[in-house]
């Protein structure tokens, strides 16, 4: 039996004026699947999921949501989407229950129905006791969890999910990590944007890494890190003189590892064997300030692959 | 398996953008009460103060009328504009720029053309609301001439529509509060020159043109023909000049929302 295709885009791109946010993609995410898009802020990201979400069209290329054209058929491909933007945009003069009966009005839901889902999403994002509150008071977190649980109102097939945990401590990410795996248990489609690499690895059955509008790598986060990087790391601080950088001392751990990159304030020497490797540095004589050996992550596949952090 | 939400084929989606509105104004009556209590102030000071003063006027349809019964009329369609140009203006910007409220809407089915159709409707609704009660005001301090006046509130909605749409239009071009002066720019000498005070015959001849040309002169006319009993087929102009100024506003704004909200 064939997967059912989702989301479907060939060589989609997006300009403004002369910048090109969306360079030329394809992707496709099948039903039941956790799909990524993993990358640094101004890869192209946020402007993808906005043509996938219908609110903004396509400058070039071929992009088939539920085999419909999002375009022609905008409200259609709409009404079967949930869409958590990066930035909330909760109805703040209102109450957290009212905001889940007016966005489900917007759906043209019956109100019966709505009222019945109201109760499970607010019990969804554990925010039953603040169901009379207005919004305008409520924790990042709640407020998070109240745009996701809105996002559900409508049953949707896929959801849509910018850079969901930016800007949330780390507690209030994990509950809603949480609550996004049971989403995925469920069956809901996941697409998720993320500039956080543990989030991805997480989350994402599968993803795309992105950057400059392109992408330069899919597969799973395992396949990406086997793939893209070695299996350990080693990290090292070196004691240097006042002005000189990490880049300036990679000659002095040639040849420990399979390759190393140079960060401003440390060595990342990949290998397969970090204590290893580590045994080597001092070998030479060398005495690291800190160092640590650790698994390779996705974000150590984004560097090998751009040069860059992530985060930075 | 999920199911996706229902939508009924040819529904007013519109009207949920009205609900949301409600929904909202439920806990803000305050808000309502403000832009009713201007022309409210007017009747009284300058209708019934200066009218003490001032035995009756002409009016342009040719009959003789107290100042109050004269100026009662033209207060009704300020009360109108007033109350479609606060929302379609203040409110809106509001919602376009900080609350993110469209960009929230447009996620969903809505499209923009659900969205200025829904508060432009949801404009009517609070200037009809202004006009009702101003009318209930009129009526008590007998500044109310004929029967035909029944019809003065219905007719302000025509009013509120070709405000609260061009005033809305006007809006999607606001860049922060700053640029909110030239609405009262605009407002103030439409409310003081439209015929609202003084007769139009009163106005110099260069002058007449210009104030003929202006939407609240045809509100106001509309009004007064009403509320004196000085009807004629006339009024309909104003009414079609109205009509077609908020069905063009509304259009206009739709493409707005598209350009700003939808690129």
């Amino acid at each position: 039996m064939s997967e059912r295709v989702l989301l479907q885009a060939r060589g989609l791109t997006k300009t403004f004026g002369d910048f090109t946010a969306v360079d030329g993609i394809d992707v496709e995410v099948t039903q039941g699947e956790s799909f990524g898009f993993l990358g640094p802020n101004g890869a192209g990201k946020s402007s993808t999921m906005k043509m996938v979400a219908a609110t903004s069209p396509p400058s070039g290329g071929d992009l088939r949501i539920f085999g419909l054209d999002p375009v022609t058929d905008g409200a259609a491909v709409r009404a079967r989407l949930g869409n958590c933007p990066q930035q909330d945009n909760l109805d703040e003069e209102i109450t957290v229950e009212e905001n889940l009966h007016v966005y489900g009005r917007y759906f043209g839901l019956p109100r019966t129905v709505i009222r019945e889902r109201t109760d499970e999403l607010l019990d969804f994002a554990q925010l039953t006791e603040r169901r009379k509150d207005k919004v305008e008071p409520l924790s990042g977190g709640m407020k998070r969890r109240l745009t996701i649980a809105r996002s559900l109102i409508n049953n949707p097939e896929i959801l849509l999910l910018d850079e969901p945990t930016t800007g949330l401590d780390p507690q209030a990410r994990h509950v809603l990590w949480d609550r996004l795996f049971r989403l995925k248990r469920q069956g809901v489609t996941l697409i998720i944007t993320t500039h956080y690499m543990d989030e991805a690895e997480q989350l994402c059955d599968r993803l795309v890494v992105m950057d400059h509008g392109r992408i330069v790598a899919e597969g799973s986060p395992r396949s990406l890190i086997e793939q893209h990087s070695t299996r350990e790391v080693l990290e090292l601080r070196l004691p240097l003189d006042e002005h000189a950088d990490h880049s300036d001392v990679v000659h002095l751990v040639d040849g420990v590892g399979s390759y190393v990159e140079a960060l401003p304030d440390r060595l990342l020497v990949y290998t397969d064997h970090g204590d290893g490797a580590l045994e080597a540095v001092h070998a030479r004589g060398l005495q690291p300030l800190t160092s640590i050996v650790r698994r390779s992550t996705l974000e150590d596949v984004f560097l090998r692959l751009t040069g860059r952090t992530l985060v930075d | 398996m999920s199911v996706s939400g229902v939508l009924t084929p040819g529904l007013a989606m519109w009207r949920t953008v009205v609900e949301r509105n409600v929904v909202s104004f439920r806990r803000q009556w305050a808000a309502f009460v403000t832009g009713f209590a201007e022309p409210v102030f007017y009747l009284f000071s300058l209708g019934i103060g200066v009218g003490s003063l001032v035995p009756f006027v002409m009016t342009d349809g040719g009959s003789q009328v107290s100042y109050a019964a004269f100026v009662a009329p033209a207060m009704l369609a300020s009360s109108a504009m007033n109350g479609a140009v606060m929302d379609s203006t203040f409110n809106v910007f509001f919602k376009l720029k900080y609350a993110r409220i469209y960009d929230a809407m447009l996620a969903t089915p809505l499209g923009p053309r659900d969205i200025a159709v829904g508060e432009v409707a949801w404009s009517l609704i609070r200037g009809g609301v202004y006009a009702l009660v101003f009318y209930l005001v009129a009526l008590a301090v007998g500044v109310v001439e004929s029967w035909w006046s029944l019809l003065a509130v219905p007719a302000a909605i025509f009013i509120g529509l070709a405000f609260s749409a061009v005033g809305m239009f006007a809006t999607t071009f606001m860049r922060s509060w700053v640029d909110f002066d030239w609405i009262m720019l605009v407002i103030q000498p439409l409310f003081l020159l439209s015929a609202t005070f003084f007769p139009l015959a009163t106005y110099p001849g260069w002058a007449q043109p210009i104030v003929m040309a202006t939407p609240l002169y045809h509100g106001v006319a509309l009004e007064r023909g009403l509320m004196l009993g000085e009807v004629g087929w006339g009024l309909l102009w104003h009414v079609a000049y109205l009509v077609v100024l908020g069905v063009v506003g509304i259009w206009a704004t739709s493409r707005r929302i598209e350009t700003l909200l939808r690129s």
